[in-house]
């Protein structure tokens, strides 16, 4: 540290274009580069959902790279990547952003080459596909967005190129939450959550890109309308959206609306809701009360949704080298494992199973009933032996996928219709 | 007021010398500027000019990812998109009528309580020692936060909460008042538990400097409890309720947190339509609609000043 203080900025430009050389000349050392270096510090801005103190302890380990946590809001990260790329040295944002994100400028594309597994990435992203099958890609499905067309391209390439925008970290399918314990009979359809039946029990998500998608699913599940773009609406589409959300919100299905993961947990537990929108570790926090609910898989399909790390354009050197270390050390199957016994899918699914028990694999991946008891990475035991996962297989819940989450281009006219429904 | 007063003291004895002491007043001149300007320095920089920002930042351009400094009057259009249709308003209009409902239901509780409140503590009690106790009494609720008082209401009013549990147990209802919570009512109920103490200090303050003989008097003059309460407590009191009034006026008129949580988001203030546009990166549409929200409590504040004249009755 102190010697670097000495250096003058002219030294250590010098240094940084020599380092760029060597890297460009040679091929890829990897991960003993940095370790004979002195520490790096990453500072790594995210949601704090995917900011575990684990995978920041496991990566000083392994690679002697500190994480230094920037937990913000969904919003709070593209607020932050548009107006200070200079504040971060990584970013783990969601797919959707991407749309607000790069033609902003401050993101760079990131070098296929230098991300080993790059080829394994599972074809989710890179093709929209599961075993083979296309999946729903309507709003901003993540091979859209997925590659650039060049390295500080501001717009993104419809095929593969060497410039990746986002490598996958998390990714899930969203679907109704429910308590069968109240509700007492099946549920399959997206349009039970306006049924007058749970009057006065139900709730919508109150961020508006996401709430009007799913009020989009409960629209075409009644078999009103049928979208062409579930995720990037006409103004007429949005119009009549959010007509349909004003006239049950009028007539007292709403409970209440939640705008953060505790506040859709304790809707749920208390019994103010049976039914609701929700996101899949809010109905394991509700279970491990002790309350019954269920992640229910409907037949229309689930609406999808992706984060990935990403680079400000500012980063170069070795904060720049640490950062690729550390996303090729994220998908060398560690973290991968981490992240599945969570019930997120993690990027690259080989080097995750091969971190993972098979009865564990079994159970989470394959849709298969637990051998034994299924513990969380904290130990505690989130499902007893003979559990099935809810909507099954990865190969059925990613295959079920319809939609994905979106920013519309309409995006603006569509904020205020929400905020008329809101006030509504 | 200073910069007034003391050229003019000044050139009194200054008569005979002219001169040399027009200089001297110059400099005092000076002087007064001089001590007025860090405030007048920490005001400009830490109000004026973001208000001033707001307000120009409100006659820009966007889109999804930046602000473009090019004149617009779009913002303010699309505040009032609408709102000439009586039948069914538009999102502002409903808004702040939905705020001015909330305003005014919280300023006759908060009013009401705080006034008796202070009314008990400045004249019933006897002590001052007494008094002082009971005043800090009224303010430990504060010691926690916020949002932790207006939380705790919650697990309280929810429909398996302790009030419905309760009343159901007793008998009294065969099911779950489900109005309690998620309500105008829960609204109403976090803010005056949230505000009265706003009122009650400056009313109470108001009350401790009336002179006890006023009182003696009008009981001496033949007026009834009442007509004593009426006719001299409240006149006299009348800025500390003024003080009170704009202490919760405003702190309603800009709220979000609490009609957000205790409304559970479905009911709309104008804070949360601004915060939902700022998450979205609409800043300009923001800042139009915190311009109108400043107009608006401005105008209500200035309502209030007429009412009384605060500055003389200070």
């Amino acid at each position: 540290m102190t010697t670097t203080i000495k250096l003058s900025r002219r030294t250590l430009l010098r240094g940084a274009g020599a380092t760029g050389l060597t890297l460009g000349a040679g091929p890829i050392t990897g991960f003993p580069n940095v370790i004979a270096a002195e520490p790096v510090t990453l500072r790594y801005l995210g949601t704090a959902v995917n900011q575990s103190a684990d995978i920041a302890r496991k990566v000083k380990e392994d690679l002697g790279i500190t994480i230094e946590y920037i937990p913000v809001v969904t919003d709070e990260v593209t607020k932050r990547v548009v107006t200070q790329p200079n504040s971060f040295d990584l970013l783990d944002t969601e797919f959707f952003s991407l749309k607000k994100l790069i033609p902003s400028g401050n993101i760079q594309g990131m070098d296929a080459r230098r991300i080993k597994q790059a080829d394994n990435i599972t074809p989710v992203f890179t093709k929209g596909e599961v075993g083979g099958k296309r999946i729903g890609d309507q709003g901003t499905a993540p091979k859209k967005v997925f590659y650039l067309e060049g390295q500080n391209s501001k717009s993104f390439a419809s095929s593969p190129t060497e410039w990746i925008t986002l490598i996958p970290t998390t990714y899930n399918a969203d679907t109704l939450g429910i308590r069968p314990d109240l509700i007492k009979r099946p549920v399959t359809s997206w349009k039970e959550l306006l049924n007058p039946e749970f009057k006065g029990k139900a709730s919508i998500l109150n961020i508006p890109s996401i709430g009007i998608m799913d009020a989009a699913m409960v629209i075409e599940a009644t078999g009103d309308y049928t979208y062409p773009d579930k995720g990037n609406m006409t103004k007429a589409e949005i119009d009549r959206t959010i007509k349909v959300l004003i006239e049950a919100k009028r007539a007292g299905q709403f409970r209440a609306f939640w705008q953060d993961f505790n506040e859709s947990v304790n809707l749920m537990a208390s019994g103010e809701t049976v039914i609701q929108s929700m996101w899949s570790p809010a109905v394991t926090k509700v279970r491990s009360q002790g309350v019954a609910c269920t992640y229910q898989p409907l037949k229309e399909g689930y609406r999808a949704w992706a984060t990935g790390f990403g680079l400000p354009k500012p980063l170069a050197g070795r904060k720049l080298d640490a950062a690729y270390d550390f996303i090729n050390w994220f998908l060398s199957g560690w973290a991968g494992a981490y992240l599945n016994r969570q019930g997120y899918y993690s990027a690259v699914l080989d080097t995750a199973k091969a971190n993972m028990e098979l009865y564990e694999w079994a159970y989470w991946m394959e849709g298969k009933p637990a051998e034994k008891d299924i513990k969380g990475p904290d130990g505690s035991v989130l499902e007893k032996a003979g559990a099935v996962r809810d909507g099954g297989s990865f190969e059925t819940r990613m295959g079920s996928v319809a939609c994905w989450n979106a920013v519309m281009d309409e995006n603006t006219y569509m904020v205020r219709k929400w905020n008329e429904f809101i006030a509504a | 007021m200073t910069d007034a007063v003391l050229p003019a003291l000044a050139e009194t004895p200054a008569a005979p010398a002219a001169a040399s002491l027009t200089a001297k007043t110059r400099r005092r001149r000076a002087l007064v500027y001089v001590q007025a300007a860090p405030m007048a320095f920490v005001f400009a920089a830490f109000f004026l000019v973001p208000l001033l920002l707001t307000l120009i930042v409100s006659f820009w351009e966007y889109n999804e990812y930046e602000i473009i400094p090019s004149f617009t009057v779009q913002n303010y259009v699309d505040v009032f998109d609408g709102c000439l249709n009586v039948a069914d308003p538009c999102t502002t209009v409903r808004t702040y009528l939905s705020t001015l409902k909330f305003c005014a239901l919280t300023w006759a509780f908060t009013l009401l309580i705080g006034f008796t409140v202070a009314y008990f503590v400045a004249f019933h009690v006897r002590s001052a020692t007494m008094q002082m106790a009971l005043f800090l009494v009224c303010t430990i609720p504060f010691w926690t936060s916020n949002v932790i008082r207006m939380i705790s209401w919650i697990p309280l009013l929810g429909r398996n909460g302790l009030v419905n549990d309760s009343l159901l147990g007793l008998g009294l209802i065969d099911r779950p008042i489900e109005g309690l919570l998620y309500s105008d009512f829960a609204v109403v109920l976090a803010f005056v538990h949230l505000n009265t103490v706003f009122m009650i200090v400056p009313i109470f303050n108001s009350m401790a400097r009336i002179d006890r003989s006023l009182i003696e008097a009008a009981y001496d003059a033949g007026a009834s409890g009442w007509q004593t309460l009426w006719h001299v407590v409240v006149p006299l009191t009348k800025p500390g309720i003024a003080i009170g009034s704009i202490f919760v006026i405003t702190l309603v008129m800009g709220d979000f947190v609490t009609v957000g949580v205790m409304g559970g988001q479905q009911i709309a203030s104008v804070g949360k339509v601004i915060q939902v546009q700022m998450s979205a990166l609409q800043l300009p549409a923001a800042a139009a609609n915190a311009v109108v929200l400043l107009g608006a409590v401005m105008l209500m504040i200035v309502a209030m000043t007429r009412l009384i004249d605060l500055r003389k009755e200070l």
